[in-house]
């Protein structure tokens, strides 16, 4: 097989909107910090130039893994899940310490994010184990392998501590579920949310009300049956668990900064100059700009530095003002699309490896753009992940890139020999 | 494919889910809500408002009496204030450390959200310093503006001064002026606002977040541009009115000079005055307390609020009114013995040639002729009675400008006191009083009260035999030098010019050998009449009313100086107005210097220095 073919097998639609994003970011971070002293977009001092050295050497890494032999990845997969822990250890050590995370390592000028890598290392990681033969997710040891390929990585940058980075490994529950893993599993882990959620927004004692009839009336329904009388009924005390278990959780558990963030979200406390403050701005900025937008570098918000960290976390500010709900639907449109592709791409895939490493970055991606976008329109509280391909930064940019590229070399060669 | 197919469907829903709710709320805030969009605008754009000049007042001659100077006001946002050196803050502007957190804590109960100034006034030289550091006080932001200069020292009481609106000032415009606006307060400056104020211009600019100017808000599509106020010429001679705020300086009291032709007044002085520049700045309020608290009370304006009985000068009228009604021709003469009698009724008189003819009885200011002529008028059976003859003499009195406003352009001008016959009937009862009850109304004293502008008044309508032009400060206003049309209508006195041949030929000798002989100037002949009026406390007033020359008169003048030691009009008063026509009609003084060092060297004032502290 030459190289050629190998490029006419990559799946073009993927390509285009990776583009098509990349470029979208690059320009977006142009006017987010666009002043008229730097208007050269290749100004190589401003985050908009240094971004095109991102996308340069990002497209490099993507050819590099499109010229690499198919079998490599899934291979050396634990080999790069090892290194990437080996990593996260050290940078415990002799990481830089920026806004209170230990999670950088400095080479010179440049920084690097171990934390970023760890997210397709155990992507294909967790690919290799479970596609192991004679692994089925019924049994208990898988269910303890694979969560434990999640969890060591996790935990180690959550002593960084980086919470944001490490929640984006909860994605990894929808390959789970793929893979066979209960839908009971998705069932409660959103049903704690929203009783959590609740729990902060209605007084206890109505809400365990509110669960003593919602119970009696299920009961009332289902009484023939025994076993829905008892699930009924655990789930109501697993329920009034939670609902005393938010209070230990708020008060013990969250850090001062994360509690305001939550607290912020459902309408408590709000302090626009202090903890509220980001999510106001970013709102006003992206509601500000109707149905049209502003128009290319006329967001008055972004680019007179009313929204903070816009050309990282809040990137999606600078498209919602300069290009409004059309703006915006697009942006979503090409990220929705993305995903859809990716699921059809894994369900196309012969190898289970490919399927699984497919349904990995689908996961990670889908839950990058739902926290980052939710995050930035006040629907979720803030967690300070990048949005992919647009935010500014090459750690996120290469990882992100290489993620995808793998799956898109694993998916030219799908029709690879039948071994 | 594997048995667990089925659930991309499930995780494509969630997707789509997911994309559902985020479009869902994106809808939400950038179509249906408008309140992101204005709080968008209020992040970045700041409306500043450009405060035009206010304008400019100079004298006839285009001397300047008023002009603006620099000003830089310190503004605060409290609300966009961060943490920064205080102590070096309060350092450059020159407050201490109390001041700053009292005068905060003024700005954020005013506002937290709206700019209120935080330290008025700051000098150029102050601002320069300031500057520099300007941008390490987020919050804090510099506003232009001027202060009012008075380079002649002059002229206070009618130029006025501006102070900061308060609220009723507010509400009265109709919300035109905000919190920390200026407005004249008093003189031309209040009665002239709308003209001087001009008009606010409105710059729409953009701030980022460190409220940083970012250049204008849509090109300017949405700016005003400022209209600097109208310039004011006033009539006042600033040579003149200097001169005369000299000559009376220890004195208390008032000088009028009406230009006669047109009403034009070209001094107007009052008694003690003080320097305008003491009611600008930051010194203000002290140099008001102390002005306020001063016995001889110089913000008091005389020459339209004092009401004096106006004494002999009264004659005038009363000759004229009689001449009117035939009571009196020029020849009617009255042999004075030294006193008026009638009944049990004496009205004393000085020893004069005698009988004395209507000339005459100006030029020595004949008690006796006028109250005879004047009881004759009174009791005159043209009148059905003593109340119809008093009605008819108050009304020709009005006619002068006597007991009513003469709407001079300045606030606050008093009509004077001209008594009704209702006053009479309660005091002594409907139809038990006449004319030798009232006697003293006819060598004007008694009920009168009139003040040097209506003093300087008559003396114009005696200069223009019959008529005269309302009194006033500013004679054109602005590029097209409008005159307001209320001062160029001619105000009938109701006497036929004829009668007034005989009393300018009596005022004529007054000055030239009567009462005044002493104030006769070298080749003009100034008309005038003494006055002298007995007040209960301290000495008398002395008054003299003058016009000058005779023919074609150029300057109609009056002059009160009160409790003048040893005399009447003619002893302080009219070598007064002498040495001040003389100056304005020749531009020079041919008197000698002791004759002028007699008048400035005069003090008939408390030292109450040591009183103001």
């Amino acid at each position: 097989m030459n190289k050629k073919s190998i490029l006419f097998n990559v799946d073009l639609l993927t390509l285009g909107i990776y583009i098509a994003l990349i470029l979208i970011g690059w320009f977006s971070i142009y006017a987010a910090v666009y002043d008229t002293d730097h208007s050269s977009i290749f100004d190589l001092d401003r985050n908009y130039g240094k971004q095109l050295i991102w996308i340069f050497t990002a497209l490099f890494l993507a050819m590099l893994i499109l010229i690499l032999d198919y079998k490599f990845f899934s291979t050396f997969s634990y080999v790069f899940y090892g290194i990437t822990l080996l990593l996260l250890v050290g940078v415990l050590f002799v990481g830089k310490l920026v806004g209170g995370n230990q999670a950088w390592f400095e080479i010179g000028s440049f920084r690097l994010q171990p934390s970023e890598f760890a997210k397709f290392a155990t992507c294909m990681a967790l690919a290799k184990y479970l596609s192991g033969t004679n692994i089925k997710m019924q049994q208990l040891s898988t269910k303890i392998a694979s969560t434990s390929l999640l969890v060591i990585p996790f935990v180690l940058i959550m002593l960084q501590p980086d919470a944001g980075s490490a929640s984006t490994f909860l994605a990894f529950v929808l390959v789970l579920y793929r893979e066979g893993l209960s839908g009971v599993v998705l069932v409660i882990g959103f049903g704690v949310i929203i009783i959590f959620l609740l729990a902060l927004m209605v007084k206890k004692l109505t809400l365990l009300i509110a669960f003593a009839i919602i119970a009696g009336l299920f009961i009332y329904f289902y009484k023939r049956s025994r076993q829905a009388v008892l699930i009924i009924l655990s789930s109501l005390a697993f329920s009034v668990l939670v609902v005393f278990g938010v209070d230990y959780t708020i008060k013990n558990v969250l850090k001062p900064h994360q509690r305001d963030r939550i607290n912020n979200l459902v309408g408590i406390d709000v302090d626009l100059k202090g903890a509220g403050y980001n999510v106001n701005q970013s709102m006003i900025a992206i509601g500000s700009g109707g149905f049209l937008g502003k128009g290319f570098l006329q967001g008055t918000q972004t680019k007179y530095d009313f929204v903070p960290e816009q050309s990282t976390d809040f990137i999606f500010c600078t498209i919602g003002e300069e290009y409004g709900f059309v703006g915006s639907l697009v942006v979503i449109g090409l990220f929705v699309t993305l995903l859809f592709r990716i699921i059809f791409i894994a369900e196309r895939q012969r190898f289970t490896y490919s399927r699984i490493y497919a349904y990995g970055v689908f996961s990670i991606l889908f839950f990058h753009i739902t926290i980052n976008l939710g995050m930035t329109i006040g629907l979720i509280p803030v967690i300070g992940i990048p949005l992919p391909f647009i935010s500014y930064g090459g750690s996120s940019l290469w990882s992100f890139t290489i993620l995808l590229f793998i799956l898109l070399k694993l998916d030219a060669n799908r029709m690879g020999l039948l071994r | 494919m594997n048995i667990f197919f089925e659930r991309k469907f499930v995780i494509q829903a969630i997707v789509a889910f997911v994309a559902f709710v985020l479009l869902a709320k994106l809808f939400y805030i950038q179509i249906i809500d408008e309140s992101y969009y204005l709080s968008a605008n209020n992040n970045v754009l700041r409306k500043l408002i450009i405060y035009p000049a206010r304008g400019v007042i100079s004298d006839r001659n285009g001397v300047i009496l008023v002009q603006n100077e620099p000003v830089y006001d310190l503004m605060v946002i409290p609300r966009q204030v961060k943490d920064f050196d205080t102590l070096e803050f309060c350092r450059l502007i020159g407050i201490t450390k109390i001041d700053f957190i009292t005068k905060f804590e003024k700005a954020r109960k005013y506002s937290k959200y709206k700019a209120s100034v935080f330290e008025k006034q700051l000098s150029s030289r102050t601002y320069a310093g300031f500057q520099e550091k300007l941008f390490e006080y987020q919050g804090f932001y510099v506003q232009n503006r001027s202060v009012r200069k008075y380079p002649n020292q002059s002229a206070p009481h009618i130029l006025g001064y501006i102070g900061e609106v308060n609220d009723r000032m507010i509400a009265k415009s109709g919300n035109y002026y905000q919190q920390g606006d200026y407005i004249g307060i008093s003189g031309i400056e209040q009665s002239y606002e709308t003209e001087l104020r001009g008009q606010r211009g409105i710059k729409n600019i953009m701030v980022d977040v460190f409220n940083r100017e970012k250049g204008r808000f849509e090109d300017g599509r949405f700016d005003t541009t400022a209209v600097s106020g109208e310039r004011l010429m006033s009539s006042l001679d600033a040579e003149l009115q200097a001169y005369g705020e000299r000559l009376m300086q220890n004195k208390k009291g008032s000088i009028v000079a009406i230009e006669p032709s047109t009403g034009e007044i070209l001094a107007f002085i009052s008694s003690p005055t003080y320097d305008p520049n003491l009611l600008v700045g930051r010194a203000r309020s002290k140099n008001y307390r102390k002005l306020l608290l001063d016995e001889n009370i110089p913000l008091f304006i005389r020459p339209t609020m004092a009401q004096y009985p106006p004494g002999s000068i009264f004659k005038i009228i009363n000759v004229l009114l009689e001449q009117k009604y035939h009571i009196i021709t020029r020849e009617s003469t009255y042999g004075c013995g030294g006193a008026y009698f009638l009944g049990g009724l004496r009205v004393g008189c000085r020893s004069h040639p005698s009988p004395v003819n209507l000339p005459m009885s100006l030029q020595w200011s004949c008690n006796s002729y006028n109250c005879n002529y004047f009881n004759a008028l009174i009791q005159s059976n043209q009148f059905k009675n003593s109340e119809e003859g008093f009605n008819a003499w108050r009304s020709g009195v009005n006619n002068f400008g006597v007991g009513k406003k003469l709407q001079i352009d300045l606030p606050n001008e008093l009509k004077g006191l001209l008594p009704t016959a209702e006053q009479y009937n309660k005091i002594y009862g409907k139809g038990s009083w006449k004319g030798s009850t009232i006697i003293s109304l006819s060598i004007g004293q008694g009920e009168l009260g009139i003040t040097p502008l209506q003093m300087a008044n008559l003396a114009a309508i005696v200069a223009n035999r019959g008529f005269y032009y309302n009194p006033h400060l500013i004679k054109a206003i602005g590029q097209k030098k409008i005159v307001k049309p209320e001062y160029t209508k001619k105000n009938y006195v109701g006497i036929d010019a004829a009668y007034f041949d005989p009393v300018i030929e009596g005022m004529e000798a007054v000055v030239q050998g009567g009462t005044a002989g002493r104030s006769k100037i070298k080749n003009i002949i100034m008309c005038g009449k003494t006055g002298t009026v007995q007040v209960t406390n301290g000495e008398d007033h002395s008054v003299f009313i003058a016009f000058a020359p005779k023919d074609n008169p150029k300057i109609a003048i009056a002059v009160v100086i009160e409790n003048a030691q040893g005399g009447g009009g003619s002893t302080w008063a009219a070598p007064l107005t002498s040495l001040l026509v003389e100056k304005y009609l020749t531009d020079s003084i041919t008197k000698p210097k002791a004759f002028e060092d007699r008048i400035l060297n005069a003090r008939f004032i408390n030292d109450t220095v040591s009183k103001i502290k």
